[in-house]
């Protein structure tokens, strides 16, 4: 059998190096002092904008493959899932380590009192799982439940848009177009879903009534 | 907790106050330095160029140094603080008032006294100020966004310009106007808030020591982005408190209208003194990011947020007795 060269796998590495630049960016920048008069606050802002776009880059790989049939790409989605959690888990770590370091009173006040605070922390909270759980061998062991457990990834979708829109201050409508932007692509990646969505229950549907369902396997 | 049992910062830290006057001479010796240097081997090195900020734009004030209300913590570098600004009438970036305030032109300039006051009408900025030796104020500024800046004023209290308008005994409070030229002001096209901006405080407040009339910062006249030519400075209380480009004061008997409270008063209250027990909806006030010195580090960005911003000796007076969380 002849070895053919497996375009995808090669590409990892690129894609993977891609993924770090926004990092080195930022290394660059704290190194060179060039971050602006509030450094921490920028690099919160960045770090929390990179997450949030790995996570949309992510969720916009099913869509993709129904619009194009370009199936490969479904092969980059975990890496960059994971990039999205590694990303936030920055951003998190830049709070709580730089921003808020030593007043872990206060840490604690703000997950429970800042709404913007709680659903972004909740947003990181619910990537967790499906980190761990990003593995073959997992989803080998958890089957059908797999599946089910990473539709989490919308509700983490969905409180990490609502958390860059909530911070925005009162009255500053042109600080929150880029937000809206960002939650407008999220609310289009749903949309693009939608069909899926609706022939699948309605496939569960007459399997529920005993018909013999025609088209696609219940379960993919 | 760390770093305020003793907000002072290390003796070594401090530009020495008569090498921060100096500064302008320093720069000048620093380019004939070069012909100097030549053929001297032996010659110590001068200052490191990076050390020394670009001058403000600013015409050079002269003002007497040493405020007893002076604070000795680190200076905010005068770039950051000329180029982080929240004055939406130029836009709501941070960026934007340096970046959108060219077309301002605060000469001539002229502010207009009404309501109960002896002494009303239309003043020159000349007029008012004449007469009043200015001097330098050296105090925190605390953004209710949860940042803040040590910044060197120039100015003279509020209280003896307002003196010489002999308000009438009923001028319960003091409020003030921002300028509002769209031709000038880009942020003004948009409904961020109800312009002009508006602020106020009571009279007692305006009377007080700490409470500056500014024209100036960093040994300069008071750039456009900073409120030129004329602004207000209230250390104690948040920093929308200290309204900028003032073209009105009145006096009057019932509390004014404000800007932000009129926008969103769960948030921001009339008072509008600096409270670390009572929180914002987004921005818990117990602690702050401070801004000063320059530089990126990973810790020790935040330091506790004092009552009254630290001025609670000179002024927790002034409310005693009042719920100052109702009150906030």
């Amino acid at each position: 059998m002849a070895h053919r060269i497996d375009r995808v796998a090669a590409g990892k590495p690129l894609v993977f190096a891609a993924a770090l630049v926004p990092l080195g960016i930022l290394a660059w920048r704290i190194h060179g002092n060039t971050l602006g008069p509030d450094p921490v606050a920028q690099l919160e802002h960045d770090t929390g904008l990179w997450a949030l776009r790995f996570l949309l880059v992510t969720l916009a790989i099913t869509p993709l493959r129904r619009l194009t049939g370009w199936s490969a790409a479904l092969r980059f989605r975990r890496m960059l899932g994971l990039f999205a959690f590694f990303y936030a888990s920055v951003h998190l770590a830049v709070y709580l380590v730089v921003d808020l370091g030593g007043f872990w009173s206060q840490v604690l006040t703000e997950i429970a009192k800042k709404p913007f605070v709680t659903v972004g922390f909740l947003a990181w909270l619910l990537m967790i799982p499906l980190a761990a759980t990003s593995t073959r061998s997992m989803m080998r062991r958890l089957g059908g439940l797999w599946q089910r457990l990473h539709r989490l990834v919308y509700v983490s979708g969905a409180l990490a848009a609502l958390h860059f829109l909530w911070q925005v201050k009162y009255g500053k409508t042109i600080a929150a177009i880029e937000p809206v932007v960002y939650a407008g692509i999220f609310a289009m990646l749903m949309v693009a879903r939608l069909p899926d969505w609706i022939r699948r229950s309605r496939q569960r549907r007459a399997a529920a009534s005993g018909r013999v369902a025609p088209g696609r396997p219940l379960v993919q | 907790m760390r770093r305020r049992t003793d907000p002072r910062i290390k003796p070594s830290e401090i530009t020495p106050e008569s090498v921060y006057l100096r500064r302008r001479e320093l720069l000048k010796g620093l380019a004939f330095a070069p012909a100097l240097l030549a053929g001297c081997g032996d010659t110590q090195d001068p200052q490191p160029a990076a050390a020394v900020e670009p001058e403000l734009p600013g015409k050079r004030l002269a003002a007497r140094p040493g405020s007893a209300f002076s604070t000795t913590e680190t200076l905010t570098r005068a770039t950051d603080a000329t180029r982080y600004n929240n004055y939406y009438e130029f836009g709501t970036d941070k960026a934007d008032p340096a970046r959108n305030s060219s077309r301002f032109r605060p000469q001539p300039w002229s502010v207009t006294v009404g309501g109960k006051a002896a002494v009303t009408g239309t003043f020159d900025l000349e007029d008012i100020l004449k007469g009043h030796a200015l001097e330098e104020r050296i105090y925190r500024l605390r953004c209710v966004e949860a940042w803040s800046m040590v910044i060197p004023w120039i100015g003279i209290p509020l209280a003896a310009v307002l003196k010489r308008f002999e308000p009438a005994a009923d001028a319960r409070y003091v409020a003030f106007t921002t300028v509002a030229r769209p031709a000038e002001m880009p942020g003004l096209g948009y409904p961020v808030l109800d312009w002009p901006y508006r602020e106020g405080l009571r009279i007692d407040e305006a009377m007080h020591p700490l409470t500056l009339l500014a024209v100036g910062l960093y040994g300069h006249e008071l750039p456009a982005q900073n409120g030129a030519p004329l602004r207000l400075v209230v250390p104690w209380k948040y920093g929308y408190k200290s309204i900028k480009s003032i073209v009105r004061i009145d006096f009057t008997e019932e509390q004014p209208p404000t800007s932000w409270n009129q926008s969103a008063p769960d948030e921001y209250g009339f008072y509008s003194n600096v409270n670390p027990a009572v929180s914002h909806p987004r921005w818990s006030q117990a602690t702050e990011r401070r801004i000063a010195g320059g530089g990126f580090s990973l810790t020790g960005n935040r330091l506790q947020t004092l009552p009254f911003n630290g001025y609670a000796e000179q002024v927790a007076s002034l409310y005693a007795g009042m719920d100052l969380v109702r009150n906030h």
